[in-house]
């Protein structure tokens, strides 16, 4: 259990190495395309960054707002309560807000940009589908994710991202309006190599926010990987989650208040996947979730 | 340059005194943070029995002997003294309310009872959090003796009186098998 947490952590700090990487690239690309562009550079990196970190200081308000989850009250939700509190103190974190989505699809989230500023949100569905120890799984699962600051995490993930496109969107538009003619005059450069070197570098500026998002989609995979494992190490009870997410595997009904934007927060892909389909491998890079079974495979191997 | 070299180590050395110093304190702080929070889980629980009992009693008032024994035990269970006292006066009260939960499984009336079946939930959510608080208590331990013994701060460890600190155990009787009486 230890090791796969690890593991994740580690294989995460590699991906956020990547991204940083990407974004060089990308950036090495435009300046080498038309010698300059650094302004444009910072505009997009504030931009992007001004952005992203807007949604994840408000991300708990965001999340609740979207989904539109209701405030889990107290004497009604009694079992909900107490297995949040339950599993707060094994984790060493204060409660969370608790909410409540009306929806027959079972499913649940995490948000909040730190432990103090955290919320929870179950489905009407989840409580009602799942007992006890499976639910104290899934709840644990996603205590992990604020215990981890995932949300954190994926800001900069998609903070990225957003700068590699945005970089890449102003490159292209300087290639494509002026940049390479201006280039090739200030250095008498107009030889094959300068050809090969500019069609490379839009080739990289056409393919970074593309990468980057495949890179993103990745990540989010192997945080869910991790919050399965820490989440188990919470419950020391791998067969709670591992029954919750057989019954999410059988289960085939779809939240209706998920979009794109939040797939990523729910503990199990709130739209419709059709895990059937054949070359679901290459269909399987833009999940934000891993597929059931794997989840399922790998918490029996602890 | 000589100098500047010395002044970089001077700094390096006091940056990890000061932050390993604050480091081994946080942890020490937590485990016995998680020390008092396994006592609070059971005072909470040792408030919820008298209820528990009076509910029970209006349905099932001939069971006089599964009754005494929670009370007895609850009542040991706050007067212990030390630490070992308190965790065996636990044990048996967790043991004489299994008894006294399998009782009432005896009367469909009371199982259908609202307040029953609420305070057989909070019971419940009791032992979790208990169970919780010793789990997280003793991941505190863990963590703060693997950073006394982990170089380099076993330097600091020894050199501030950073002691090494004991888990909490199961005690015999809570491993063998629950006798259920009827």
């Amino acid at each position: 259990m230890q090791e796969q947490i690890a593991r994740n952590k580690r294989r995460t700090f590699l991906m956020l190495l990547g991204f940083v990487g990407l974004i060089t690239i990308t950036a090495t690309a435009i300046v080498l395309l038309f010698g300059g562009g650094a302004v444009g550079i910072v505009i997009a990196f504030v931009v992007a960054i001004a952005l992203a970190w807007g949604s994840y200081y408000n991300s708990d308000k965001i999340a609740i707002a979207a989904s539109r989850a209701k405030p889990a009250d107290e004497s009604e939700y009694r079992r909900y309560h107490n297995l949040v509190e339950g599993l707060c103190i094994a984790a060493g974190l204060p409660k969370p807000r608790l909410y409540v989505v009306d929806d027959p699809a079972p499913n649940a989230f995490a948000t909040g940009r730190n432990p103090k500023h955290a919320a929870l949100a179950v489905t009407t569905g989840l409580l009602e589908v799942m007992n006890r120890v499976e639910l104290e799984g899934v709840i644990a699962h996603e205590l992990s994710h604020v215990k981890n600051y995932d949300i954190l995490v994926t800001t900069v993930a998609v903070t990225a991202v957003g700068t590699v496109a945005l970089i890449s969107d102003i490159g292209l538009r300087f290639a494509f309006w002026g940049g390479m003619s201006d280039r090739r005059d200030n250095n008498g450069d107009s030889g094959p190599l300068g050809v090969v070197i500019a069609i490379a570098s839009l080739a990289v500026l056409m393919l970074a926010p593309f990468a980057g998002y495949l890179m993103q989609m990745s990540m989010s995979r192997n945080r869910e990987y991790l919050a399965d494992a820490s989440g188990v190490q919470l419950t020391r009870y791998p067969p709670g989650l591992i029954s919750a997410l057989e019954k999410l595997r059988d289960d085939h009904a779809v939240v209706h208040s998920a979009s794109k934007a939040t797939a990523q927060m729910w503990i199990e892909q709130p739209l419709e996947t059709d895990e059937k389909k054949p070359g679901s491998k290459f269909n399987n890079l833009f999940d934000t979730h891993p597929p059931l079974e794997d989840r399922i495979k790998r918490l029996q191997e602890m | 340059m000589v100098a500047v070299i010395v002044v970089v180590v001077v700094v390096l050395i006091l940056l990890f005194f000061w932050l390993g110093f604050n480091g081994l304190v946080k942890r020490r702080n937590q485990v016995d943070n998680a020390w008092s929070q396994i006592d609070v889980q059971l005072k909470r629980r040792h408030d919820l029995i008298p209820n528990l009992v009076e509910t029970v009693k209006g349905y099932a008032a001939h069971e006089r002997g599964t009754f005494e024994a929670v009370t007895n035990a609850r009542a040991n269970a706050m007067n212990a003294q030390t630490p070992a006292d308190q965790a065996q006066a636990e044990n048996v009260l967790s043991g004489a309310l299994k008894s006294l939960f399998a009782v009432a499984e005896a009367y469909p009336d009371l199982k259908a009872n609202q307040n029953f079946l609420n305070l057989q939930e909070e019971l419940t959510s009791s032992e979790d959090r208990i169970a919780y608080a010793r789990q997280f208590y003793n991941d505190s331990v863990l963590s703060y003796n693997t950073k006394i013994q982990q170089f380099p701060t076993v330097i600091l460890a020894s050199m501030f009186n950073f002691d090494k600190r004991e888990f909490f155990d199961a005690a015999p009787e809570d491993t063998a098998p629950v006798q259920v009486q009827f």
